[in-house]
């Protein structure tokens, strides 16, 4: 059955403080549907983590109750040492330092690229316009559009545009940055440039969490490959061993159906 | 054509004389009655106040429909000061001479029930369309309930319950205006209308952008302002004006409990010996004045629409 790595549950409770994310025994449910079943994961601060498996395995779900889009009924989260409950003020200081990547990029349309990427650091982190619009324009650069900086994100391609979605995330400067399915919505010419932003991305040591199928992605730059189905953790492990080495039969059965066609 | 202009008649001081210069409209009881049907019977020597109102009204509207208006910024803080100034005005007191309510009359009642229900019933509609989608079960069921009551009652209902039964309801010897009363119906019903149109707007933003919001650690208010009702609204903008109009052309109906507007005073000028026989042309005069103002803001609601299109700007 479900194997668990030795780490994950002895010093979780003590340790909370050096890890960037800890989930211990957490379940959830959409109404009867078990979405997620005693998920236990502890992220350290830096850690790159890439969660994939088959559709309706509960990976979106599972980072989603990170930054509470999603409520867990049972067991415990902890992000920056901080427990996720139901308090509204504990999750809105959360949200600040956990930034959030959509599969359909939600940018506000009505706003302009420059716009939507300082919406935040104004709004939630009360920063002045002009400080607001440089760190933006420093981000933009980042992800190479500064020139879109005045268009609409309509105007954009989706690969620019999830671009776009990342240089907003980063603008708040969040130590944990959450990617839900950022290529699975793009032209397959434009995933490198996305994944080309994350990988560069990883090499600065915030922490990230990616469910994603992109496994040369996630060979590059994962520490940890996190394998889910049914909306449990079946495999976790390094990104050599769970690529060469898969120990389950579902997690066999799943690469050989990504990684041969 | 020409029984319009060419065969008109636009003088005179009784339809004998219209019909003994020409053959067709007579356009002089218009010109004779002006003044009624602009004012009603708020005493002459005070019409300036009106026409002051009417001047602030222009200088109020320009700033918040346009966004090329110099010094807009500051234009737009004096404009939380209209509705106070303008009432003063109106009413009269604090140094001014009071005028009773009840005459009040024409046009400018039309736009006074008109500008009042406008201003209001947006920001209630509003509070109300969100109350209707909130978690909080105490305020959702006010917002429904509000809005079903409301709406399943015709207006003229809403009137009569205003200018009569309201009294009933109130302790003895405790009166409040009968235009005030009318102006909060009309407002209330309004905003029952505009919560449903935004309500439909609001439905139409998918849940991503709710959830982009929230993602950054946005306040409900925040997010609701910044992100998702500037998209609403821009969605609800045909529906919003298509309510608007039909208020507007609502205040037609406070004739039934005695209040004058314009075709109030289109039907005593009527039944005045001199000028009787004439609808035609009063009612064609009534018409084209609320056409104008309902084309204007149709107009509008157009060029509103073309500005904020941000979608398809390739």
């Amino acid at each position: 059955m479900t194997q668990k790595p030795e780490s994950v549950n002895e010093e979780t409770k003590s340790a909370a403080g050096k890890y960037a994310v800890t989930m211990r025994d957490v379940h959830k449910w959409y109404g009867k549907f078990h979405a997620l079943k005693n998920i236990n994961l502890n992220v350290e601060v830096g850690e790159k983590i890439v969660i994939c498996g088959p559709s309706g395995s509960g990976k979106s779900t599972l980072i989603r109750c990170i930054n509470r889009l999603e409520e867990h009924q049972q067991g415990e989260i902890t992000v920056e040492g901080i427990e996720l409950s139901h308090d509204i003020k504990n999750i809105e200081i959360i949200r600040r330092e956990v930034g959030m990547v959509f599969q359909h990029f939600n940018l506000f349309p009505h706003l302009t690229v420059l716009e939507n990427c300082t919406l935040a650091p104004i709004w939630v982190r009360k920063m002045p316009l002009a400080e607001a619009n440089a760190i933006a324009m420093q981000y933009l650069e980042r992800v190479k559009i500064p020139e879109q900086a005045d268009k609409y994100p309509g105007q954009l391609s989706g690969g620019q545009q999830q671009r776009v979605a990342i240089a907003r995330s980063l603008c708040m400067k969040p130590r944990i940055l959450l990617f839900d399915e950022p290529t699975s919505a793009l032209d397959p010419e434009m995933i490198k440039e996305v994944l080309d932003v994350m990988i560069q991305l990883a090499s600065e040591g915030i922490t990230m969490i990616c469910v994603t199928h992109e496994m040369g992605f996630a060979r590059t730059v994962g520490d940890r490959v996190i394998f889910m189905d049914n909306g449990e953790i079946i495999e976790e492990n390094n990104p050599d061993d769970f690529f060469l080495n898969p120990q389950h039969e579902r997690t066999k059965l799943f690469l050989s159906q990504i990684l041969n066609h | 054509m020409d029984w319009l202009f060419l065969d008109a008649a636009f003088t005179g001081g009784s339809r004998d004389e219209c019909s003994a210069k020409a053959g067709g409209a007579c356009w002089a009881v218009i010109g004779e009655r002006l003044n009624l049907f602009t004012y009603g019977f708020y005493p002459a020597a005070e019409r300036w106040r009106v026409n002051l109102s009417l001047v602030l009204l222009i200088f109020t509207l320009f700033p918040i429909l346009f966004e090329k208006v110099p010094y807009r910024k500051y234009a737009l803080h004096i404009a939380v000061a209209f509705p106070f100034v303008t009432a003063w005005l109106l009413v009269g007191g604090l140094g001014l001479t009071p005028v009773e309510t009840d005459q009040f009359g024409g046009f400018m009642l039309t736009l006074v029930i008109g500008i009042t229900g406008i201003g209001f019933s947006l920001p209630i509609g509003i509070l109300l369309a969100l109350g209707r989608q909130s978690k909080l079960p105490a305020i959702q069921i006010f917002s429904i309930g509000f809005i079903e009551f409301i709406r399943g009652v015709p207006l003229i209902t809403l009137l009569f319950v205003a200018s009569t039964m309201l009294n009933y309801f109130l302790p003895p010897g405790v009166t409040f205006d009968l235009l005030l009363r009318v102006l909060i119906m009309v407002t209330l019903f309004a905003s029952a209308y505009m919560a449903e149109v935004i309500r439909g707007g609001l439905q139409a933003i998918p849940k991503g952008q709710f959830e982009a919001a929230d993602s950054m650690g946005l306040h409900y208010w925040s997010a609701m302002r910044l992100i998702v009702l500037p998209q609403a609204m821009k969605i609800s903008i045909p529906g919003i004006v298509n309510t608007f109009i039909g208020l507007y052309k609502d205040t037609t109906l406070v004739i039934i409990i005695g209040l004058l507007d314009p075709l109030g005073i289109g039907r005593a000028s009527l039944a005045d010996t001199k000028w009787t026989g004439l609808s035609t042309e009063v009612y064609l005069f009534v018409a084209i004045f609320f056409f104008i103002s309902c084309f204007g803001m149709a107009r509008y609601s157009q060029h509103l629409e073309n500005k904020l299109e941000t979608d398809h700007k390739r």
